[in-house]
Parts: C-alpha cells; structure tokens; sequence
C-alpha cells in the first residue's frame, strides 16, 4: 500500500502569538515551529499502514524548512517531497502546488491531517482530493484496509461517529486522537539522514484570497484575581461560598 | 446578490444554525434574495419552517438522500447552482459542511473561505476568521468570482431575520453513483459517569501537562461534589475517558460551576461549556482565549493555585 502523506511545518498556537507591524502578518519572533499536530497522528497512521500492508509511505510538505519532513523520515517515512513555496494562507494554492509535485506519484491513499494548528482552514484535503477527483473522508478516528477499500469512522458533533467504506485510491484526513504517534528514536533520526528529501519547484497562479488585516480579538475580559497562590485560593474560596456552590 | 444558504440535517432534525445561515443571507443579500436548499428525505416540515427565514426554499428530495453522502450533496447542488447561479453560497461548519464545501468550491471552481465569523460584501468580497485557535483574528478580501463559498461557525449569527418565502420542490435527483458509501451511524460511548448531569465540573485542559496530575483535579472535584471533565488534548492523550469530553464533538455541559483548569479555551471547547452558570479559568497563558467567557480568571500556574485551593478546601470541612 503505497501513502502519501501531508505534513506542514506549522506554528504552535500555545506559542507567542503576536501581530506584526504591518498588520497583515503574524511576528514571527516568539513563534515556534513545529510539525503541525493533526499531521503528527496522519504520519503514524501512515506508517501504522505500512508496517501492516507493506509499500511506501512518501511524505509531502509545502515550504521552505526540512526540519518537519527530517521528523517525519525519522519517524518512519521512506522518502520525503519538499515544495518550496510560500503559500501563506491560501489552502486553494497549497492544494494546487501538492497536486503537482505529486503528479508522477502512484498512490492508494493519501493522508492529511484534519486541519492546520496555525490557520485552521481545514481546506488542503478535501480540496486535494476534488482536484485528483478521488473519493475522501474527513475528520476520520479510525481506518481499517479491506479488499481494494478501507473503512473509516468520522467524527461527528456529540461524540457520534459515522462508518463509511471508500475505494482506493482516497484521500483522509485525520482527526487527533486517531492513535498515539511514536517518539523520534535516536536511531530514527540517523536513518533518516540517508534517506531521500527531494526538492520539487512548482509553479502555481495567484490565490483566491490576500491578508487585509491581522489583529487581536476584542473579548468579554474575566475579573482577574491576583495575588500569592494562598490568596488566590481564598478569594476563589469567598466567591464559591457566595453562590452557594460549598 | 442570491445568497443560498444550505441546511443542515441531522439525524433527521433541522439544526439551529440552517436559520443562522439564513440569518447571515438576508444580512448581505441588499436587494437580492435569500434562498435556502433543503437536501435529504422526508423533509418537507423543515421547508416550511426554513421558508420563515427566505424568500425561496429549494427542496432536493430522494430516497437516496436519507444519509448524507458528499459526493451525492454536490451532485445534487451542481445540478440546482447551473440553474440557478448564486453569488454567495453559505454552508455550515459543521462536521458535514465543512467536508463537502471544499469539494462543492473545487467543482464550481469558487474561491472558499471556512469557519468565518463575519462576511461583508459593500466593497468587494470581506471574509472575517479566526486563526492560531482564537487568538487572533483575520480579515482576508476574496479574489472576484461569480460565486464565493463560505462555511459560517455556528452560534454567531443568532439575531432572527423573519421572511416569507415559498417552497419549491427543486425536481433534482442524484445523478451519480457516489464512490464513498456510508455504512452505519455509531452511538457515544457511554461512561459510569454522566458530565451532562453534574452540577459542579473540574475540567482539564493540555496544561495538566501529564495524566498522573489529573488525580489533582479528581481530589479537587471530589472536595467540590463534582465530576472530573476534559477538553480534547485531554481525551486524545487516553487521560481521560472520551464520554468526559466536552465541546462539539463531545458533550454540551452547563453545570452551576466549571472549573476550567490549564484549558486554552479553542472555539470547539467553548462552545461545549459557554452556557455554564459560573466559569472559573486557570491558565498560565494571559491571552488565552478561556478568559473571554469566564467570569473569573487567574493567570497562574495550576499546580500552585489548586493544591492551595485544596488545602482550604479540607480546612473548611475538617
């Protein structure tokens, strides 16, 4: 079975998240990057899959960094696809440039995680998988091979889910909590100094959509409590007691 | 301006946040019309009341609509939207919509923009979303197309706009054999303890930091009469039993306390416990987005604040 997977080299949002002078952009000082999560549970099913069925499994990321493609080969990818593009914010030329690099590949599944931790679009796959004209399933907790087909569960709203069977080729992407992603091994991470990081250049058109402005949501603030932890606790203590909740 | 606002079905039932769509659709149409499309089977009381909120409800019904299948819903929209060309399609969020609205946007070759928040089309196409899990917000101007895409996060645009349109049976059938079937619908998990049901929670987020700390907020919990809960790190971490949950693809909560502790507060979560009576939030982070629905906060590291809480907790009852 072979698997290309989708990989991002994304920012943390549990990181210093901070507007730019420019007011288009996010600063990029304090930001710290990482691969993005849900790719994280896509990359180890991925080679969950392989380690069952056999093949390849070929990551894919666009931009300009190794260090997410580097993780993924120690984690246990046979090769990587590295395009070198800024698709800033737009899903649609992310999708578009994937399609591309990924043109003389031959597949049965792509993965891809649910969404990226940074911009949280949730676009690139299912916008993939319209492009390749390919059957797909999102927000998938589950994948189980058949004959020719797997058989997915999505997650639905309420903690329901819902079972579905896809033809392969398809693409899926993967909610979080879909399994327990491997550590790096120090043995991985030398492996993957020789295997195989290409470098594929694209060309893609203008995107759908340009940044206007980036700024801080204006919120409904808590009253703060401040003070030594002790403190804290006893102010909380009154307000507990005050609603009758002890 | 034809804005189309497709309904969302589940389980059979109309979903509060088809009206929000139709909502959004009257706010932008200007002189145009706002138009629902109604796709499933037996779903002629949904019309009616959809009809409330448009001045048009297109219904597609078939037999084979019964279960939602992309490929069947951008079929059938295909088929409506050659007829009939909107300028703004508008599609729920949700875990159908955002699934089948990207494909619908590749086949009509639409710009798409997902979970927005705020759309304003006086000057050019203006698309308002979240980024970086509610800590910022972006504005982003959409390219010019004969038809934009836009999924619309539920619960935002609440404000009831009346209509009185008229239903019209679209005469529109699938045309496809679709590649993907759907097989069965499975039902929660039931757990011993039911977090629906409690008056008091202590939730977790990703700042409990590993799963033998939870047994910190189950002695707080315990001391409170209350019910240990999580947010979704939590539940994929296995630290937590999946049916303790909450946000939208766990459960809805709204106890007289929650206690929400080393929880960021991303837009699934809070929609599962905004509703709560008093919100209490601990977190390290001041810009967490967990402090713009509590009512109190503390910028603090928990393993100081709840042991303390703890302490006192036990001085009170001896």
């Amino acid at each position: 079975m072979n698997i290309i997977v989708l990989a991002k080299h994304a920012a943390d949002p549990e990181s210093e998240i901070r507007v730019s002078s420019d007011g288009k952009s996010v600063d990029e000082k304090g930001l710290v990057f990482d691969i993005n999560d849900w790719d994280r549970y896509a990359v180890e099913e991925a080679i969950r899959l392989k380690e069952e069925h056999g093949g390849e499994v070929v990551v894919v990321g666009v931009g300009y960094s190794d260090d997410t493609l580097r993780k993924c080969l120690a984690m246990g990818a046979d090769r990587a696809i590295k395009i070198p593009l800024d698709a800033g914010m737009d899903s649609y030329r992310t999708a578009l440039a994937i399609k591309e690099a990924i043109s003389g590949e031959s597949f049965d599944l792509i993965l891809a995680g649910l969404m990226s931790q940074d911009y949280n679009n949730a676009l690139v796959g299912v916008l993939l998988a319209g492009m390749l004209d390919i059957p797909f399933a999102t927000a998938v907790t589950s994948i189980k091979v058949e004959d020719g087909k797997i058989r997915v569960v999505r997650e639905l709203e309420g903690g329901y889910g819902e079972e579905n069977v896809l033809p392969l080729p398809a693409l899926v992407t993967v909610q979080s909590g879909i399994n327990e992603p491997r550590y790096v091994s120090i043995m991985g991470i030398k492996r993957a100094k020789s295997k195989e990081l290409r470098e594929v250049g694209v060309e893609v058109g203008e995107g759908f959509i340009e940044v206007e402005k980036v700024y801080t949501p204006p919120v409904k603030k808590a009253e703060m409590i401040e003070g030594a932890p002790e403190e804290i606790a006893e102010k909380l203590i009154q307000i507990l007691k005050d609603r009758g909740l002890i | 301006m034809r804005v189309f606002a497709v309904a969302e079905i589940n389980f059979g039932e109309l979903d509060p946040v088809s009206v929000e769509l139709l909502n959004l659709a009257n706010t932008i149409k200007g002189d145009g019309s706002a138009e629902a499309v109604v796709i499933g089977s037996s779903i002629s009381s949904h019309a009616e009341k959809l009809a409330k909120y448009a001045d048009k409800v297109w219904k597609i019904e078939d037999a084979s609509l019964e279960n939602y299948n992309p490929e069947l819903y951008v079929d059938v929209l295909l088929q409506l939207f050659q007829k009939e060309k909107p300028d703004v399609v508008l599609i729920a969020n949700s875990s159908r919509g955002s699934e089948y609205a990207p494909l619908l946007a590749t086949k009509l070759n639409a710009p798409i923009v997902t979970d927005i928040v705020g759309l304003d089309v006086s000057d050019g196409v203006k698309a308002t979303r979240y980024i970086f899990q509610g800590k910022l917000l972006v504005d982003v101007l959409v390219k010019q197309a004969d038809t934009y895409v836009f999924t619309v996060r539920q619960g935002v645009f609440k404000e009831e706009k009346q209509a009185s349109g008229e239903v019209v049976d679209a005469g529109i059938k699938p045309s496809v054999t679709p590649k993907r079937e759907f097989s069965q619908i499975i039902e929660p998990e039931a757990g011993e303890v039911d977090i629906t049901q409690a008056d008091i929670i202590v939730s977790v987020g990703r700042g409990i930091e590993d799963a033998s700390n939870i047994e910190l907020a189950e002695e707080l919990a315990e001391l409170l009469g209350g019910v240990v809960a999580g947010s979704r790190p939590v539940i994929d971490n296995g630290w937590l039993p999946k049916d303790r949950q909450v946000g939208i693809s766990g459960k809805t909560v709204k106890p007289k306390l929650y206690l929400a502790l080393g929880i960021s507060g991303a837009f699934q979560h809070i929609m599962g416990m905004k509703d709560s009576e008093l919100i209490i939030a601990i977190n390290k982070d001041p810009e967490a987005p967990i402090f713009g629905v509590a009512q109190y906060g503390v910028v603090g590291d928990i393993f100081e604040v709840v042991p303390a809480l703890i302490d006192k907790l036990r001085e009170i009852k001896g």
